[in-house]
Formats: structure tokens, C-alpha cells, sequence
């Protein structure tokens, strides 16, 4: 176990941007933490390389308390969302700073930073100074630098925020391949869900300083823990159900009300391709005009209303709609196949209905 | 702050005013012109004209006298006081400069605003104020007079005193120049330097220093420039006995006032050639900024 996080908070005044967090993280890992601004993550991530102290809790690093520890003495490589490049220096010196401070010897370093720059394709810029260089070069440069006096850990706040989107794709494939080669336990911290689940082996997701989540990009996915994963991770129809005669519903919706009794709520959630429609209008239990249709590659979303004016997104590829014959405006049939019983934030479920459940095939058929 | 750099609207100015557009919002010729007129025959009379009769009345007398005066013992004296007070409270305010500005471009703490304004007070103190407000405390009727005299300590009427006054005019100039660059700077350079390994003094000497130098050699030279050119509080607690507690602009008073001319202007070329000097590397540092900066956010679009 390379690090271990144990009951960590940090309070800022009155403010509490990290609350009773524990989590640990594998030798080798690539993971994410995830979240919406203001979520805690990069705090976190700043208590792991010292530059916050935290408020309560322990952390480890392979099995040692480094709560007391200096940031220097933590042997962690960090890159700043801006990289903070050293702007007097040119890359060379930038990339070399971290082993003359450490006293390397002259031919040491020299090599050692030779080999960073060819690592990274740096080998034409070493001349050059920060602001001579774009945005993807500097990244590559923090990183280096960060790398070069061999960290137990490399640290990346937002490593792809401070570059457009056209090069982060390229960035994204890049780090993961750097990650393989170099196989160090890193940590990086985002709020794009989408960078998260492509780059990481694991996602820790947080919402206002508490940890809501850790898991694979699949489990988080597959089984978000409550609604506001399930919201958070990729796109989710979430549906507010009242149950009444034992069933759940909402409007002309219905769903098991899992032995909930009259009276009380049911949050339930399904992904937009638990969707099935069809054309014909016998095919499935419910109608629905199609409302809208968005174009996003080999996959297509659609935007159903129902006859209650209930808005229900679902996705289809491109074929199944032209084979279904579908336009705006057409009116459809439709059925849920599956969905999830949601835990409210903070809430506890039962473990058997937390999950996913297929649609009993008696409310899903056709008339 | 004209350490500071350039700001969007300063940039976007500068290209307009290349690009010599005649624009809707444009003043009409003659009022231009008129002003520009006006604007020049200012600088012409109140500062060129002065600047120029320096030093054609230092020079009036031929070359010889004018090093004969420089050289006169009085004179001399008042070169070498005035260079050493200068090198005694120019290197103390770059201390306090530096950890003033530090302090507050990179730390939280309460009373921080009451530090940015004090910084500013002698700005707008009177430099005579200021002088009286030292022999007040050090002169011998003053606070601390009776303790001084017993322990046979001289600071007014003694260059101590002038290094005090001088110290207090100059406070600010350093302080200044230095935190908005710091404040621009930010921190987290400095903590990639920590996340490296670097101690706080690596950190301060390597990566600190090298992205302040010009605003920080800035501040210096204007620091300078005022520390030898104050008269105002230098004069109040000097007691100006010649020979002794004489700086240089105390002693062109002087000798003016005795109707030596000649002698009076050609110490007073030496201080105006340190406020061309000064200007000539005010010029260069600015222009210098502008570019890197320019340079900057040219390769960060």
C-alpha cells in the first residue's frame, strides 16, 4: 500500500473543505480524485504533499506517519495546475533544480536530466525559457521536473485544465502511457468525469469535502453509491417516486416499490440506454413524443417527453434510429430495462435494494 | 506603479496609437496640437531649461574651477557624507524592503493593511516634519536626549541622525516596487521549489530573487537617487556644520547663499547627473519589463 489516508480533515476557518476522509491507494496506481470546485479534492492532494498541514487524521506514506514530515522531506513530485515553472530559468534548469538542491553532482545531474528530456521529447527546448514555450511543452516540463530527483509519488493538480481541448485528448493518452512506463503511484486531481474515467484505475469521488465514492471508472459507473455519483458520472435519468398501492410511481411511470410502505419515497435513476424505444407504438408499455435529437457521433440522444410533460433522455446509435425510422416530433413507444434505487447524500440503504434491478417483465411488455 | 507591468489597456494603447488611426473620438487637430504645444513648452521651461543652466553655470568658469570646487575640502567632504549615508540606509531599507514586501504579498495575517499604510507615511510626511519628529526623540530636549548624552551617544546634529532621517524619507521606495511584482509573482513557484526539496533560503535565493530583480533594482535606484538628494529632514537634523554634517544638498545651499555660484552649481551637476543616471535606468528597466511581458503574453495566446 503506497498511501493511506486515515479519518483526514481539514477546516479552513469555519469552513470544512475535507470531512473524516479515509482512502488508500495502491503502489503503481493511477488514480483520480474527482469532484465539482470546491469539493475538497485538491485539498486533499495538498495535505499528501504537505503543503497543508491537516486539521485532524493521519496520513501514510508506505506505512510511515507523515503528518510531521516537511514538504521537502516527503520525496513527492507535485505539479501545479499552472505547472509554476520557474520563469527565470529555462527548461534545463527547470528540470535540474530538484537535484541541485539535493546536492547531485555535476555529471549527475547532467545525465539524469538528459534522460528526462529525451523521456519527454524536451531534447530541442532545453534552451528555452517558459514563456517561450506552449501549453503542452510546459505541462511536459512540470512533469519532468517534478520526476527528476525520482519521487515515491507524482502529484497533478488539474493537469489538463491549463491546456485547450484539441491537445488535452492527446495529453490524456500521453500520461497514461508515461504512467505504464514509469509505473509510479499517481495521483491526479479533476473535475471532468469523462478525463477521470478514461485516464484513472480508480476514481475517489468527492462532493463538498466528504468522500462520496472510490472505486473503478466501471464500478462507479455501473453502481453508483448514491445520486449524486449516479448525477455526477456520466448522464442519469433521476426520478422522484411516490409509493401508493404498492407500487411506485410517477405520473404515468411505475416501479416495484421494494417492499417500501404507501406514503413514502422511492429516488430511482437509469441511464439513458436502459432505454428502449421503438416505432411502433404497440411495441412498449409507455408513449412519449420525441422531442429532440442530439447528434454526438456513432451514438445518438433523444429527448422524450411524456404525455405529463416528464422529460426523459435515452440513446441509441445511429442505425437503431434510422431503422426505427425516428424523427423529431414523431411519437414513440418506450421502456425502462433497468435502474438503480439511489441513496440520497448521506442516506443508507439496504444493501439488497441499493442495486441494480432489472424491470419486472409483467410492467415492462406492451399492452 | 511604474514598476508594475503594463496592464491590457496600456498594451492595447500602444499598438492603437501605431496604427495612427484617425477615429471618430479623435480630437480635432488644432486642439491637439495646441496641447502638445503646451505640454512641450512646460517641459522645455521647468525642467529642461533648469537641467541645462546646471550645468552651463557649473561650467562657467572653465573646467579648472569646476574640479576645484568638486575638490574644495568643504565640498569634498559633503561628496564623501553624502555617499556614505547613502550606503548605510539605502542596504538597510532593501532589508526592510524586501521583508516588508514579502510579508505582505505572501502571507495572511491581521494589521496587514495598517502595514501597506504605514509603508506609505512617509510619503506624506513633511520631510522637515519628519526631521523634527527625530530631534524630538534623539536631540537633547528629546525623549531619549538625557540617556544619549549620559552614555556620550551623538545622533542629532551627527550623521546617526542623518542616517535615521534619511532611512525614514526613503522607507517607502523599495516596499513599493517590490509587492506588486510579488504579489503577480504568486506562490506557488516558491512551492514547487519546496515540493523539490529546496530549503526556504534556496527557495528565497534561487527562485524568489531572480523573478524580482528588476523591480527590485528598481526600488533601489529610486531609493538611492532620493536618500542623496533629500534636504528637508537631512537639514533639520544635521545642524549643517560644515565640513561635518554637510551632504551635498545642503552644501549647494550653502555655498549659494555665501554667492558661489559657480561652486553651488557644480555640486549641483553631480546630483543631477544622478537623477539623469537614475532616469536613463528607470527607462531601460521599464522597457525591458514591457517586452518580457509583452514577450509572455504573446507565447501564452
Amino acid at each position: 500500500m503506497s498511501i493511506e489516508l486515515k479519518n483526514v480533515s481539514k477546516r479552513f476557518g469555519n469552513v470544512a473543505a475535507v470531512s473524516n476522509v479515509s482512502f488508500s491507494v495502491n503502489e503503481g496506481e493511477l488514480l483520480a480524485l474527482l469532484g465539482p470546485s470546491g469539493g475538497g479534492k485538491t485539498t486533499v492532494l495538498r495535505m499528501i504533499a504537505g503543503l497543508e498541514l491537516p486539521s485532524e487524521g493521519d496520513i501514510f506514506v508506505r506505512g510511515r506517519r507523515v503528518n510531521d514530515l516537511s514538504v521537502q522531506q516527503r520525496n513527492i513530485g507535485f505539479v501545479f495546475q499552472n505547472y509554476a515553472l520557474f520563469k527565470t530559468m529555462n527548461v534545463f534548469k527547470n528540470i535540474a533544480f530538484g537535484l541541485k538542491v539535493k546536492k547531485w553532482k555535476r555529471a549527475d545531474i547532467q545525465a539524469r536530466v538528459s534522460e528526462l528530456l529525451e523521456l519527454f521529447g524536451l531534447e530541442e527546448l532545453e534552451k528555452r525559457y517558459p514563456h517561450q514555450l506552449s501549453g503542452g511543452q510546459r505541462q511536459r516540463v512540470a512533469i519532468a521536473r517534478a520526476l527528476a530527483p525520482k519521487p515515491g509519488v507524482l502529484l497533478l493538480d488539474e493537469p489538463f485544465g491549463a491546456v485547450d481541448a484539441k491537445i488535452r485528448q492527446e495529453l490524456r493518452e500521453w500520461l497514461v502511457t508515461l504512467h505504464h512506463e514509469l509505473n509510479v503511484t499517481t495521483i491526479f486531481v479533476t473535475h471532468d468525469q469523462e478525463e477521470a474515467m478514461e485516464v484513472s484505475n480508480r476514481i475517489v469521488i468527492f462532493s463538498r469535502g466528504n468522500l462520496e465514492q472510490i472505486g473503478t471508472p466501471r464500478e462507479v459507473y455501473e453502481q453508483p453509491s448514491n445520486e449524486f455519483v449516479a448525477r455526477f458520472i456520466g448522464v442519469m435519468n433521476v426520478l422522484e417516486l411516490d409509493v401508493c398501492k404498492g407500487v411506485a410511481c410517477l405520473n404515468e411511470l411505475e416501479f416495484p416499490s421494494h417492499g417500501l410502505p404507501d406514503g413514502q419515497r422511492l429516488r430511482i435513476g437509469f441511464r439513458p440506454y436502459a432505454v428502449q424505444i421503438s416505432s411502433d407504438l404497440k411495441a412498449y408499455r409507455y408513449r412519449a413524443i420525441l422531442r429532440h435529437t442530439y447528434f454526438l457521433g456513432v451514438m445518438l440522444r433523444v429527448e422524450l417527453e411524456l404525455p405529463s410533460g416528464l422529460l426523459i433522455r435515452a440513446r441509441m446509435t445511429k442505425e437503431e434510429y434510422a431503422f426505427q425510422a425516428l424523427a423529431d416530433g414523431k411519437e414513440v413507444s418506450f421502456q425502462i430495462r433497468q435502474y438503480r434505487v439511489l441513496a440520497r447524500e448521506g442516506e443508507k440503504l439496504p444493501p439488497e435494494v441499493a442495486v441494480t434491478h432489472d424491470v419486472p417483465v409483467a410492467l415492462g411488455e406492451g399492452i | 506603479m511604474a514598476g508594475a507591468p503594463p496592464t491590457d489597456t496600456d498594451l492595447i494603447r500602444r499598438r492603437a496609437s501605431r496604427a495612427q488611426s484617425q477615429r471618430g473620438t479623435e480630437e480635432p487637430p488644432l486642439i491637439k496640437w495646441t496641447l502638445l504645444t503646451i505640454a512641450l513648452a512646460f517641459s522645455v521651461v521647468f525642467l529642461l531649461l533648469p537641467l541645462v543652466n546646471v550645468f552651463a553655470q557649473a561650467l562657467s568658469k572653465g573646467l579648472n574651477a569646476y574640479a576645484n570646487s568638486l575638490t574644495e575640502p568643504d565640498s569634498w567632504a559633503a561628496i564623501r557624507l553624502t555617499l556614505t549615508v547613502a550606503a548605510i540606509a539605502v542596504p538597510l531599507n532593501v532589508l526592510f524592503g524586501v521583508a516588508a514586501a514579502w510579508s505582505i504579498a505572501k502571507f495572511e495575517f491581521r494589521g496587514k493593511s495598517l502595514l501597506t499604510t504605514l509603508i506609505d507615511l512617509p510619503f506624506s510626511v513633511s520631510p522637515v516634519v519628519a526631521g523634527l519628529m527625530f530631534v524630538l526623540l534623539f536631540g537633547l530636549q528629546g525623549y531619549f536626549g538625557k540617556w544619549l548624552e549620559g552614555h556620550n551617544l551623538k545622533v542629532i546634529f551627527a550623521v546617526p541622525g542623518m542616517v535615521l532621517a534619511t532611512i525614514f524619507v526613503t522607507f517607502p521606495f523599495v516596499a513599493r516596487e517590490l509587492i506588486p511584482v510579488m504579489q503577480a509573482t504568486g506562490l506557488e513557484q516558491e512551492q514547487a521549489a519546496l515540493t523539490l526539496g529546496a530549503s526556504g533560503w534556496q527557495t528565497f535565493w534561487h527562485v524568489t530573487l531572480p523573478s524580482v530583480k528588476w523591480g527590485l533594482i528598481y526600488g533601489v535606484i529610486l531609493c538611492n537617487a532620493r536618500a542623496m538628494g533629500e534636504f528637508g529632514a537631512v537639514y533639520v537634523v544635521s545642524g549643517h556644520i560644515i565640513g561635518q554634517t554637510d551632504t551635498m544638498p545642503l552644501r549647494v545651499e550653502q555655498l549659494y547663499n555665501q554667492y558661489q555660484g559657480a561652486a553651488a552649481f557644480a555640486v549641483a551637476s553631480l546630483l543631477a547627473l544622478l537623477a539623469l543616471f537614475t532616469l536613463g535606468v528607470k527607462t531601460c528597466l521599464e522597457w525591458k519589463q514591457a517586452r518580457a511581458y509583452e514577450l509572455a503574453q504573446r507565447v501564452g495566446q
